[in-house]
């Protein structure tokens, strides 16, 4: 298997009164053309691993890695002007709140159109024609409403699939999605999973899947890393979930519910201090 | 379709169309601000210059520059003859001067803020994106400006190009875009970090496709109303200008020239100066009486009034 990204030892810190604080300590993984599920608590540093691959760490936060590669590519020292043609083109990442990630004064159409302005060479009107079909992909019953409409005028769902069309559009080689199913209902979050499943199988992309849910997450994806306080405790197939040797991991699967009854009072989580060193 | 259900098509709950959702806004926006009624006034004194600046030629009954008989004609007091505001020291009818003072008036203002506005939004936005020393240099730069007053700085900038109304426009808008420039820094650093900048970048935007297509926009309410606002300013400063010499070049004219010219009959022939002056005042008045109107209605920071606020996109 052949490595579409490489990260080694990402770590990432932002400032405070009392020197950096580290809210992402050495995370490893690779990634091919395959499903990688990211799963851990809320503040484990899902979204700002995510971020960072696509340098887009929020100020004054600082990301530093021994080896930070896509497809051949150092994104360490990568210039403007590379990042310019990677984002959107290559790599692009459905970001976990619709509401703060669409523009506000700008239509939904006007936003999608932009990424195909940037790097595709067709007509106007078969942009739009692709835009469309996208929109229609990701389940909007009404297309050419929410195509001329601005982000105040659509639902939260809606919103994140306009987001998920957004980003899909240019057709990229590694997507990384960040809660993108979070306000979705089943039978839509069931029709978004599979238009992501398609590209992934045929034309080859690079998915990371950052979610809460665990089960959605073991059944949906081929290999799960399991985040706490900004380490990577755990990584192994999601097939092999139930087999989890991380105290962490062991916790999570308990507190599932379960269809035949299960335990009762429902387990709580119980942290250990250790794991976060 | 009569008065009466024009109304209630444009105030319906259940608007049919984003067009009527639209205009519907347009007048319910357009209701609270009828209720102000110094604003109101201030609307139509605006509207009257603009009427009074396109129909110039018509309006007036002679010509502004060319004056009559220098023997009988000179210093006529209001309301002789067919002379509604008298005559000046070149027997020039003060009505028409008046008239084709009010296009000159206009031009400054628009010339001024067309000008102003851009550079005050690209140095502001620019400086805001960037940050770092980026953001130094042109803050500190704005800051230079904005430590002279406005008069001042103006008077250095016509004694070093020349002194004429082209000039005059040059030196104002200089001298006034340092507030738009902070305004929109201000509202840049905001949403410089927003994750729909983040999202636009991720498309693989460039900066300057940003700063452009998503700032700007975003920026540019709050800089027009503020220029607005300051549109009375302008034409005080103009017209201060004009009175020292430095703007408007006789016989153009020009309100403040008129004033300084009438300046030295001011015991015996009042009517020369005072008439420009009261135009002058009731021109900066009308402007600041809208301008505040407008920031009432189309703020909904200063207002507890949410429903005007919601649908502006
Ligand atoms: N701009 C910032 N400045 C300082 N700390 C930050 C900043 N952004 C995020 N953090 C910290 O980074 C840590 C990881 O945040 P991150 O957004 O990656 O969490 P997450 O795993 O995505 O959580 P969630 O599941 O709630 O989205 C958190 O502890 C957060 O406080
Ligand atoms: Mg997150």
């Amino acid at each position: 298997m052949n490595a579409l990204l490489t990260v080694k030892d990402l770590r990432i810190a932002f400032p405070s009164r009392n020197g950096p604080v580290e809210v992402v300590r050495g995370v490893n993984f690779t990634l091919g053309r395959e499903r990688l599920g990211i799963v851990g608590e809320s503040g484990s540093g899902k979204s700002q691993t995510g971020r960072a691959i696509l340098g887009l760490t929020p100020s004054p936060g600082l990301a530093t890695a021994k080896q930070l590669e896509f497809d051949g590519i150092d994104l360490r020292q990568a210039s403007p002007a590379t990042w310019r043609s990677l984002r959107g083109a290559r790599m692009s990442m459905v970001m976990q709140d619709p509401k703060f990630s669409l523009n506000p004064v700008m239509t939904i159409g006007r936003q999608i159109l932009e990424a195909l302005k940037f790097h595709g060479r067709e007509s106007r009107a078969a942009s739009k024609a692709r835009a469309m079909a996208m929109l229609e992909a990701v389940q909007i019953r009404d297309p050419e409403r929410v195509f001329r409409a601005y982000p105040h005028e659509l639902s939260g769902g809606m919103g994140q699939r306009a987001m998920i069309a957004m980003m899909l559009v240019s057709e990229p080689d590694l997507l990384i999605a960040d809660e993108p199913t979070s306000a979705l209902d089943v039978t839509v979050q069931i029709e978004v999973l599979r238009i992501l499943d398609n590209l992934v199988s045929e034309r080859g992309m690079g998915l990371i899947f950052i979610s809460h849910d665990l089960r959605l997450v073991s059944s949906f994806c081929d290999r799960v890393l399991v985040m706490y306080a900004g380490k990577v405790v755990e990584e192994l197939r999601a097939s092999d979930l139930a087999k989890a040797q991380h105290p962490y991991t062991q916790g999570l699967m308990n507190c599932l519910p379960k269809i035949e009854g299960g335990a009762r009072p429902l387990p709580v989580l119980q942290r250990d201090a250790a794991w976060a060193t | 379709m009569t008065v009466a259900s024009r109304r209630e098509w444009l105030l319906s709950d259940r608007p049919e169309s984003r067009r009527q959702a639209r205009l519907g806004q347009i007048y319910r926006t357009w209701l609270s601000f009828k209720t102000n009624w110094l604003a109101m006034i201030g609307l139509g004194i605006v509207l009257l210059l603009c009427v009074v600046a396109v129909f110039a030629d018509v309006i007036a009954p002679y010509d502004p520059v060319i004056g009559g008989d220098l023997r009988t004609e000179r210093f006529l007091p209001p309301f002789t003859g067919d002379h509604l505001l008298g005559t000046d020291d070149l027997a020039r009818d003060i009505f028409s001067r008046i008239v084709h003072g009010a296009r000159l008036t206009l031009m400054v203002v628009a010339l001024v803020a067309v000008i102003a506005t851009p550079i005050g939004l690209l140095v502001g936005t620019t400086s805001g994106y960037f940050g770092g020393w980026v953001d130094t240099v042109l803050m500190r730069v704005t800051d230079i400006f904005l430590a002279f007053p406005r008069l001042i700085l103006a008077l250095a900038f016509v004694a070093a190009l020349g002194p004429g109304i082209e000039n005059a426009i040059i030196a104002i808008a200089i001298t006034s875009w340092p507030p738009y420039a902070r305004l929109a820094r201000a509202e840049t650093l905001t949403i410089r970090d927003s994750d729909y900048i983040n999202a636009a970048r991720l498309q693989g935007a460039s900066s300057a496709r940003i700063l452009w297509g998503h700032i700007t926009p975003l920026c540019l309410s709050s800089v027009i109303i503020r220029v607005t606002l300051d549109m009375a300013g302008i034409i005080l400063t103009a017209a201060g200008l004009g009175f020292l010499g430095l703007g408007a070049q006789p016989p153009q004219p020009e309100w403040g020239a008129m004033i300084a010219s009438g300046r030295r009959f001011i015991i015996d022939f009042w009517w020369v100066a005072t008439v420009p002056g009261i135009a002058i005042f009731v021109v900066s008045l009308g402007f600041n009486l809208l301008g505040d109107g407008l920031r009432d209605v189309l703020d909904p920071k200063a207002h507890g009034n949410t429903d005007t606020a919601k649908a502006r996109p």
